[in-house]
């Protein structure tokens, strides 16, 4: 690139809340045609930094000092209606949740027309035209129909398509993309990644790009700047930055990403839960007499087994089945046909009340941490209740004992029994959850994306524990996950799920390598991986 | 001897109070809702609140507590067995006694010495002249007409300074107590908000009380007897109706809104035909029939309602009943959905998972969780019933004619205001007392809804 031309500069800028200070004077310059990635995990202040370029931080929040200049312009000394001039027209923005960001009771076209229509004086015939050349440079199929698409009608990587093309519409000279795929399945992942790149070539466009996920910076940026605690540990550009990381922290940031050429091999081959034809159908209900018209076929024949002490990935992207086959395993989902037997006992046909003593058997962890906890019980309640209903321990003061040694070894304090969910990070309380699923003495943990909700650096915690306490007791894992980058090191075998049926499986260093199926070697393709360039 | 009589709403008003008192001994086991709590009255406004309507529950309790007195005997016959008058007084009845016993002919306005009708009287010639006659007893004391304003001005100035020095003793001791105890300095309750409320109670208390001795000083109705009297006693009815009209709601839109939303299929379907058909018939008419089969059931039984009271009492209770039984279908309604929305949630599936039997789930992780919609609704609901009761009343299907009722009065002020000169006094007395309540039990419910609303709570999910 030839300009070096500097787009925007961020000068010292602090941001606090009352006497809290959230982001402590970061500077920063993003140049013309440029991808500039603040990288950090989450509460490190990346998302306050892009709301104060906008000029869009929530009241609580002040800009106590430092500068943006955008051009020639100091965005802080503009008034409110010079600024929503810069809004859109000079600076745009795409979110992370493409579901929510688009007006679900208004069409494609009509939400497109109104970003045109405030900035730029364009007629009629005009319009129709723009408008249908936007949608085709962000690759969408049929641009012209999809304009009277309502928001629901579009997968998840269309809506995010049509929030870039949103984006793009006044044709500004500065993106700035909060965790734009954070939210989306890695083969769309791939693609949206693609777009940006081209847009960024074809327009010469600056893109602010946030994300915690350093694949993605290497595969994208230019110019990398670690954030953790408000402020900027290190800045530098690209290839500097993953050859030769300064800081502490970016070091761990880039070694939290999971070696993907070290695999585990088979250790067992004593069957413990063996899964045939499995088939989870929700009936499709019609008329007053809801008479079964049909069914929604979510999981479609799924066969494998799970050995003793050993874990098999179940690889899919949302939509594919593979949480509701887990919840089928747990009887939480109804089973259409199939067999489930655990040690050599048939499972999908028993009732309620029959499968009851196997729930000690089958645990499971769920993938956020949020939710996974009953808000109102304290810690002591949530783990006690598994290991009274399910009578391990009649005897209180043994429970206790039980409770604090797990506790112990999932790394928390006996301590926190007595607190309540919400005092815990998103880890603690992953680890709580994984404490709770272990004071039953399980065989089986149904692990549902466990690590998806947190943290790049904590994942590798809880993972690592994970692996430690299966090599310690001896429990199998069922590991859902959409996250091939973490299989490698997990997993003993690889099973890969695409639409309620599995297209391939078998050892890990197997599929990871020599993929067969065509699916496998598009999802492998779309990782972004750090070593590919 | 006076005989004590236990009305049936009296009982169920010390059940009531019995189990709030219950509930908060309760609520220092669980730290959490103790802490949403101390946000309610954290609030200036919560706490202020808070004091109006403890104000009203108080005079309510004191309305409550019903006796009879015993007839005086007859000249010069023993008798066995005391006869007891049939007219139900309550201990309220004995702090109101000058209001209650001074009783006018007909209409007067606010501290007026003179009836508001012109009647024929006889001057001291013996003719006959039409004027305004003196009160009976507004203003007896007085030697002149002209030293009213004078006298009441006098009289208002000694009753601020008594209510001041009455609130003064409370406030005093509970200051006393707060610095010696000293662990209070963390706390951040309001307590200079709640000194200000009782200060503001007690002197209009304290002014209402002693000038109401020597006027009246809202008027008196069409047979002579206070405003102000029928007014307070009314603050009973209000007070009851809203409380047990939304208990009468609670087991049912609690019960049938969650098994709903919980064990879905069969069970949904009858519970929401059962609510959308009572929700799609005109409540009014279901109240108005209902009530004119308890008139019935009353006139049938009439050997069991030997006292009026007794006779008004039940029918209260019925109308409380109906009005509770008619709408519920609104919190039972959100109470399905949100239990659709929690039982989907991972903790729900976590406990199904460890085997947990359904009571357990439902009373452990879904009641605790959809709470604060119940709570939200007690508050709001309170204040609809107590509106509604002075709709019922206005149209006729309200609480017993004998009773004291905010809507009782609107509805007699319905042939006051089309009267020229104008009877005001009637509909602003159940006005003003109506209103303070509704308004205080609304901005306590916006409070409530503050704090234990998880879409406003800020900084814990």
């Amino acid at each position: 690139m030839i300009t070096s031309q500097t787009v925007l500069s961020v000068n010292n800028l602090q941001v606090s809340a009352g006497s809290n200070s959230l982001v402590k004077g970061i500077s920063f310059e993003i140049k013309q045609g440029e991808i500039f990635a603040l990288v950090g995990e989450s509460g490190s202040g990346k998302s306050l930094t892009s709301l104060s370029i906008m000029r869009l931080l929530p009241e609580v929040l002040k800009i106590t000092s430092g500068e943006v200049v955008f051009g020639q312009q100091k965005i802080f000394e503009l008034t409110e209606t010079q600024m929503n001039s810069v809004r859109g027209k000079k600076i745009a923005m795409i979110f992370q949740e493409p579901q929510t960001s688009l007006n679900p009771v208004q069409t494609v076209g009509v939400q497109l027309q109104e970003v045109l229509k405030l900035h730029q004086n364009i007629n009629a015939t005009d319009l129709q035209a723009k408008l249908v050349g936007l949608l085709e440079e962000v690759g969408i199929p049929e641009p012209e129909a999809r304009l009277k698409w309502y928001p629901h009608q579009l997968s998840g990587g269309q809506k995010q398509r049509v929030m870039i093309a949103m984006a793009l519409a006044c044709e500004p000279e500065l993106l700035v993309a909060d965790e734009p795929t954070t939210a989306l399945d890695v083969t769309i992942q791939r693609q949206i990644l693609d777009l940006l790149n081209d847009l960024r070539k074809t327009r010469n466009l600056s893109v602010l790009l946030i994300t915690h996920d350093m694949g993605v910076v290497a595969e994208m940026a230019d110019t990398v700047a670690v954030m953790q605690k408000g402020e900027i540990l290190e800045q530098a550009d690209c290839k500097t930055f993953f050859a030769n990381p300064q800081h502490e922290y970016s070091k761990r940031l880039i070694n939290s990403l999971p070696k993907t050429d070290d695999f585990i091999g088979e250790n067992n081959n004593e069957a413990l839960l063996e899964v045939n034809d499995l088939k989870v159908w929700f009936a499709k209900k019609k008329g007053i007499l809801q008479r079964t018209v049909g069914h929604t076929k979510a999981v479609d024949g799924v066969s494998f087994k799970v050995n003793k002490g050993e874990t098999l990935a179940i690889v899919g992207e949302s939509g594919s089945g593979k949480t509701t086959m887990g919840k089928a395993i747990l009887r939480l989902n109804p089973v259409h046909a199939g067999s489930i037997k655990f040690k050599n006992k048939e499972l999908a046909g028993l009732s309620h009340s029959q499968f009851l003593p196997h729930r000690r058997d089958i645990q499971v962890i769920f993938q956020d941490p949020f939710s996974s906890m009953n808000p109102r019980m304290s810690v002591r309640e949530i783990i006690e209740e598994g290991m009274v209903s399910l009578k391990v321990e009649a005897n209180a003061k043994k429970r206790e004992e039980i409770m604090c040694a797990l506790l112990t070894r999932v790394g928390l304090e006996p301590e926190h029994l007595n607190r309540y969910p919400h005092e815990f990070s998103g880890g603690q309380r992953q680890r709580i959850a994984i404490a709770r699923a272990l004071a039953v003495k399980p065989e089986l943990i149904i692990c549902d994306e466990p690590t998806s909700a947190l943290d790049v650096s904590i994942r590798g915690q809880v993972l690592e524990l994970l692996n430690e306490l299966q090599q310690e007791t001896g429990v199998s894992l069922l590991f859902i996950t959409h996250d091939l980058s973490i299989v490698p090191h997990l997993a003993h075998r690889v099973a890969v799920m695409k639409d309620g049926v599995i297209v391939e499986q078998g050892t890990t260093e197997q599929v990871m390598t020599a993929p067969a199926h065509e699916y496998t070697q598009a999802l492998l393709k779309a990782v972004p991986a750090l070593y590919s360039h | 001897m006076i005989l004590p009589v236990f009305l049936w709403s009296d009982l169920l008003i010390y059940t009531l109070i019995a189990s709030v008192g219950l509930f908060l001994w309760q609520l220092r086991k669980n730290p959490q809702a103790k802490k949403r709590w101390s946000g309610v009255f954290a609030s200036k406004v919560g706490m202020a609140s808070f004091i109006v309507i403890l104000f009203y529950i108080l005079i309510s309790l004191l309305d409550s507590m019903h006796y009879r007195e015993p007839l005086p005997q007859l000249n010069g016959v023993e008798q066995q067995e005391v006869a007891y008058s049939s007219e139900v007084k309550s201990v309220l009845d004995i702090v109101l006694s000058p209001l209650h016993s001074s009783n006018e002919s007909t209409y007067s306005a606010p501290f007026a010495l003179h009836s508001f009708a012109k009647e024929n009287m006889t001057d001291s010639n013996g003719a006959i002249y039409r004027d305004f006659p003196r009160l009976k007893n507004a203003g007896s004391h007085l030697k002149d007409v002209s030293e009213r304003w004078w006298d009441v001005l006098w009289r208002s100035v000694l009753a601020i300074l008594l209510g001041g020095l009455v609130a003064a003793v409370p406030i005093g001791l509970h200051k006393f107590y707060r610095n010696n105890s000293g662990k209070t300095a963390s706390e951040v309750v309001p307590w200079n908000v709640a000194y200000k409320t009782l200060l503001m109670i007690s002197v209009i208390g304290c002014w209402v009380l002693s000038l109401s001795e020597y006027y009246h000083i809202l008027g008196t109705d069409k047979v002579g007897s206070d405003v102000l009297y029928q007014s307070i006693k009314a603050i009973r009815t209000g007070v009851l109706i809203g409380t047990l009209a939304t208990l009468v709601t609670l087991p049912l839109a609690i019960i049938l809104g969650i098994s709903a939303g919980y064990f879905k299929g069969w069970v949904d379907d009858v519970v929401q035909y059962t609510y959308t058909t009572l929700s799609s018939i005109p409540g009014i008419l279901l109240i108005a029939a209902s009530v004119l089969l308890i008139d019935v059931y009353i006139e049938t039984h009439a050997e069991q309602f030997n006292l009026t009271a007794l006779r008004s009492d039940f029918k209260f209770l019925a109308l409380c009943a109906i009005l509770g039984l008619t709408s519920w279908t609104g919190l039972c309604r959100m109470l399905r959905a949100e239990t659709l929305k929690v039982s989907q949630l991972d903790y729900v599936q976590a406990a199904h998972a460890f085997g947990v039997n359904h009571r357990r789930v439902i009373g452990k992780h879904i009641l605790p969780n959809v709470t604060h919609l119940i709570l939200i609704a007690i508050v709001l609901d309170f204040s609809m019933f107590v509106l509604a009761e002075a709709v019922l009343s206005y149209i006729g299907v309200g609480v017993d004619p004998d009773m004291h009722s905010w809507g009782n009065m609107i509805n007699a002020a319905r042939s006051e205001l089309s009267r020229d000169p104008v009877v005001w006094w009637s509909v602003s007395a159940a006005f003003i007392l109506m209103f303070t309540l509704v308004l205080a039990a609304n901005l306590f419910s916006d409070e409530v809804r503050n704090a234990f609303d998880p879409n406003t709570v800020k900084g814990d999910s």
